[in-house]
C-alpha cells in the first residue's frame, strides 16, 4: 500500500512539538499516560497527514483539515453548562438512556445524567475513570486501536482530553442504552476535539451504545474521535453512531472493535452532517462463530463529503460479517466507500457479504466505491456488490399513476432506500427516532 | 365519459399510434385486442400519462377534461387507473403504506378528509378478502419477490382499493394460471357498475370468457381496424389477426 509522508517545515515541526508538550502538561493522568501520548505523537509525526497519494485516502483530500490552525481542546468552554439546548438539538431527544454530554470533547457533568454507582454497569468519563481504576484503563486504552493503522488515531491518542469509559461486567445486561453526546461548540476556527471512548463488554454481557456528534457553531472546527470496543465471548453489542455536525466542520472517526467467540456486534453509522467526514472502522473477528454487522447510511448535499472506510478482518473460522451501506447524495456532494474484507489463513468457513448502494439526486453528485477482497483461506464465501444510480423512473411513474405527486413519490423512494439501513437497528426506540430523522431530511427535497 | 379522438403518437420520431378513435360510455367494458407491436401498450401508457411519448395529433378526454394536459398523478386523482403489464418492484415500500399514501392523495385532491389508519386497515382487509388474497400481502414490500400472478393480483387489488371511474388493464391476463385468471376476472367484475368503465387490453380471448365485454376492438398497426360485440373476440380467436387485417373484410 502506498503511503506518503508529508514533511513539515522544520519550524512547524518544532511548534507542533511545543504545542504537544504544553497540551500534555495541561492534561495530567496516571504515570503511564505521558509515555503513551509521546509514542502516539511520534507515530503521527512520522506518518503525518495522509495525502491523496495514499491509496486509502485517494478520494478524500484532508488538506482543508491540515490547513486549519490546530487548537486541541483540554477544557470545556467556560459557558458549557449554559448550553442545555444541546440535548434538544439532538435527533435522539427524549430517548430513554443514560446520557453523558461532552462539549469539545470534554465532559460536562452539569449537562449529563447522574452517573449511578453501579459496579456491573460502569459508565464514567475518562478523567474520572483514571481515578477510579487506572490499572484497568492501562490494560485496555489504546490497545484495540493498534490494529487500526490510521493516522488520526495516533493524533487522537496524543491529544485526547476526555471521553467515555463503559464497562459491562460478565453476564450483565445493561438495560438502558448508554448515550454519549459530543457537541462541537464551534465558536472559534480550528478548535479540535479529540474524544476517546473505551467500551468493554465482558463475556455474556450486553449493551447498546450510542455516539452522537453535533455542531452548535458556524466555524470550521474539527472533531477527531476514536472509539474502541472490546467485546467478550457470547456478548451482544449494538452500537449506533450519529454524525450530525455543522456543515462547515470536519469529522474524523476511528472505530476499532475486537470481537470474541460467538459474540454479536452490530455497528450502525449515520453520516448526515459535516463538510468532510471520514469513518475508519476496523473490526477484528477474533473468536470462532461470531457475527458482525456494519451498517451505514450517508445523506449528504451541497459540498459535503462522507467517507466510510472499513476493514473487516476475519481472524478465526466460521464467522459471518455483513456490511450494508447506502448513500443518498444531492448537490455537489460526494460519497466514498471502501470496504476491505481480509480473511486470514486460519479463518476457514468465513461468510462475508458486502453491499454499497448509492442514489444520486443530482448530476453533480458523485460516488467512489471500492470493494477489496483479500482472502488467504480456501474455504470461504465472500460476496460484494455496489450500485450507483439515479432514482428509478419506472418506480416513480408507478407511484404517480396511483396518485402520488412527483415530490412525494421521490420522497417515498428515498425513504425506502434509507429504510433498508434504518430497519437493521434492533433497538426499537432508536430505530424509530432515526427513521424520523431521516424522513425529516427528505421533507424539503424535491 | 372517455373519448379518444384521432390519436397519433409515437416515441423518438417513430409513429406507433396512427389515428386511434375510441369512445367509452359510463358502465361499459371495452376490450382492445391486437397482435404484438400493434400499439396496445403504448395506448395504455399514454392514457396513464407516461413520459417519453410524443402526441402529434388528436386528443384524449375524460369527463370533459383534456387528459393530455394532466400529469399522471392528476389523472389518478380524476379516477383513471392503469393496471400495469409489468408492475414495478419497489423495495422498502410496503403495500399498505403505499396504498394509504395513494388513497389519501386521491382523497385530498377531491377535497375529502384523510382516512384514519384503523379505518383504512379495515377497508384494505375487506378488499383483500373479497379477492381471496392472503393478508401477508399487505405487509410485504410492493411486488418484491412476488410471482407474476401475485403481481397481477396486486394490481387488481389496488384497483379495488382505489375504486377508479375508468380502469385500463394492460395485459393483466398474460402469464396467469387459471386460478389467478379467475381472481383477476372476479376483481374486474366486482368493479362493474353503471358509473364505472373498464378498458381491457389483451392479446388473447381467454380473459373475455370471464369478463364479458360490451365492445371489442382490434388494434392493428396503430389503428383500430375492426369493432364489434363480444362475438368478435371469438371470431378472432378462431381466424387469427391476419383475418382481421384483410382489407376486403373491413366493414364499410
Amino acid at each position: 500500500m502506498a503511503s506518503k509522508t508529508i514533511i513539515l517545515p522544520e519550524e512547524k515541526t518544532d511548534s507542533r512539538q511545543a504545542l504537544f508538550e504544553q497540551f500534555a502538561e495541561q492534561c495530567p493522568g496516571p504515570g503511564w499516560l505521558l509515555p503513551m501520548r509521546k509514542a502516539s505523537m511520534a507515530r503521527f509525526a512520522e506518518s503525518g497527514f495522509p495525502s491523496t497519494q495514499d491509496e486509502d485516502w485517494r478520494f478524500t483530500d484532508v488538506a482543508p483539515i491540515r490547513e486549519l490552525a490546530f487548537k486541541p481542546i483540554h477544557e470545556a468552554p467556560a459557558d458549557a453548562e449554559s448550553l442545555p439546548e444541546i440535548r434538544k438539538r439532538s435527533l435522539l431527544d427524549g430517548l430513554d438512556a443514560l446520557c453523558l454530554v461532552f462539549v469539545d470533547g470534554v465532559f460536562v457533568p452539569e449537562l449529563s445524567d447522574n452517573l449511578a454507582e453501579d459496579s456491573r454497569v460502569y459508565v464514567a468519563n475518562l478523567q474520572r475513570a483514571f481515578l477510579d481504576d487506572p490499572a484497568s484503563l492501562q490494560k485496555h486504552l489504546a490497545q484495540y486501536s493498534q490494529s487500526n493503522p490510521y493516522a488520526f488515531d495516533a493524533l487522537n491518542a496524543a491529544y485526547f482530553a476526555d471521553g467515555a469509559v463503559v464497562r459491562i461486567s460478565r453476564n450483565t445486561a445493561a438495560k438502558r442504552p448508554v448515550r454519549l453526546i459530543f457537541a462541537a461548540n464551534g465558536f472559534e476556527e480550528g478548535r479540535t476535539a479529540n474524544p476517546r471512548n473505551l467500551v468493554v463488554v465482558e463475556s455474556g454481557a450486553s449493551a447498546t451504545i450510542v455516539e452522537e456528534y453535533l455542531g452548535l457553531g458556524k466555524s470550521a472546527t474539527w472533531t477527531n474521535t476514536v472509539s474502541e470496543f472490546a467485546v467478550g465471548d457470547n456478548a451482544l453489542v449494538e452500537h449506533v453512531k450519529v454524525q450530525d455536525e455543522s456543515p462547515c466542520s470536519f469529522h474524523t472517526a476511528g472505530i476499532s472493535a475486537h470481537l470474541g467467540r460467538n459474540c454479536r456486534f452490530r455497528s450502525h453509522s449515520f453520516a448526515l452532517g459535516a463538510r468532510l467526514s471520514r469513518n475508519n472502522i476496523w473490526a477484528k473477528l477474533d473468536g470462532k462463530g461470531l457475527k458482525c454487522v456494519l451498517n451505514g447510511l450517508y445523506l449528504v448535499q451541497g459540498e459535503q463529503l462522507a467517507d466510510h472506510h472499513m476493514v473487516v478482518e476475519h481472524a478465526q473460522p466460521r464467522c459471518e460479517s455483513y456490511e450494508y451501506f447506502n448513500g443518498i447524495l444531492d448537490g455537489r456532494s460526494r460519497g466514498v466507500f471502501h470496504g476491505r474484507i481480509l480473511v486470514r489463513p486460519q479463518a476457514q468457513k468465513t461468510d462475508a457479504k458486502q453491499t454499497n448502494k448509492n442514489l444520486l439526486l443530482s448530476e453533480q453528485a458523485s460516488v467512489n466505491t471500492k470493494p477489496q477482497l483479500e482472502i488467504h483461506a480456501d474455504d470461504v464465501k465472500c460476496t460484494h456488490g455496489a450500485t450507483i444510480g439515479q432514482m428509478d423512473e419506472e418506480a416513480i411513474f408507478y407511484l404517480q399513476a396511483r396518485g402520488v405527486p412527483l415530490p412525494a413519490a421521490r420522497r417515498i423512494l428515498m425513504r425506502a432506500f434509507a429504510g433498508e439501513i434504518v430497519e437493521r437497528i434492533e433497538h426499537k426506540a432508536l430505530r424509530d427516532r432515526l427513521a424520523q430523522a431521516a424522513w425529516k431530511r427528505f421533507e424539503n427535497s424535491q | 365519459m372517455f373519448t379518444i379522438e384521432n390519436l397519433h403518437a409515437g416515441v423518438e420520431g417513430k409513429e406507433i399510434l396512427k389515428g386511434v378513435t375510441l369512445e367509452i360510455h359510463a358502465g361499459q367494458v371495452h376490450a382492445i385486442m391486437g397482435p404484438n407491436g400493434s400499439g396496445k401498450s403504448t395506448l395504455a401508457q399514454i392514457i396513464a400519462g407516461r413520459d417519453g411519448y410524443e402526441v402529434s395529433r388528436g386528443s384524449i378526454e375524460f369527463q370533459g377534461r383534456n387528459l393530455l394536459d394532466c400529469g399522471p398523478e392528476e389523472r389518478a386523482h380524476l379516477g383513471i387507473f392503469l393496471a400495469f403489464q409489468y408492475p414495478v418492484e419497489i423495495p422498502g415500500v410496503n403495500t399498505t403504506y403505499f396504498l394509504k399514501a395513494a388513497v389519501n392523495e386521491v382523497r385530498q385532491a377531491r377535497g375529502l378528509p384523510e382516512m384514519d389508519a384503523v379505518e383504512f386497515l379495515k377497508f384494505m382487509r375487506r378488499k383483500a378478502a373479497s379477492l381471496e388474497l392472503p393478508e401477508d400481502f399487505l405487509k410485504r414490500a410492493l411486488n418484491v419477490g412476488f410471482s407474476g400472478g401475485e403481481k397481477k393480483r396486486n394490481e387488481i387489488f389496488q384497483m379495488a382499493v382505489l375504486e377508479p371511474a375508468f380502469a385500463v388493464l394492460d395485459e393483466t391476463d398474460s402469464g396467469l394460471d387459471i386460478d389467478a385468471l379467475k381472481t383477476v376476472a372476479n376483481g374486474v367484475n366486482q368493479m362493474r357498475s353503471p358509473d364505472r368503465s373498464q378498458l381491457m387490453i389483451t392479446h388473447y380471448q381467454r380473459l373475455l370468457n370471464y369478463v364479458v365485454p360490451d365492445f371489442v376492438h382490434v388494434l392493428h398497426n396503430g389503428r383500430i381496424i375492426r369493432s364489434g360485440g363480444k362475438e368478435l373476440a371469438l371470431e378472432l380467436e378462431e381466424r387469427g389477426y391476419a383475418w382481421a387485417a384483410e382489407p376486403a373484410t373491413q366493414p364499410a
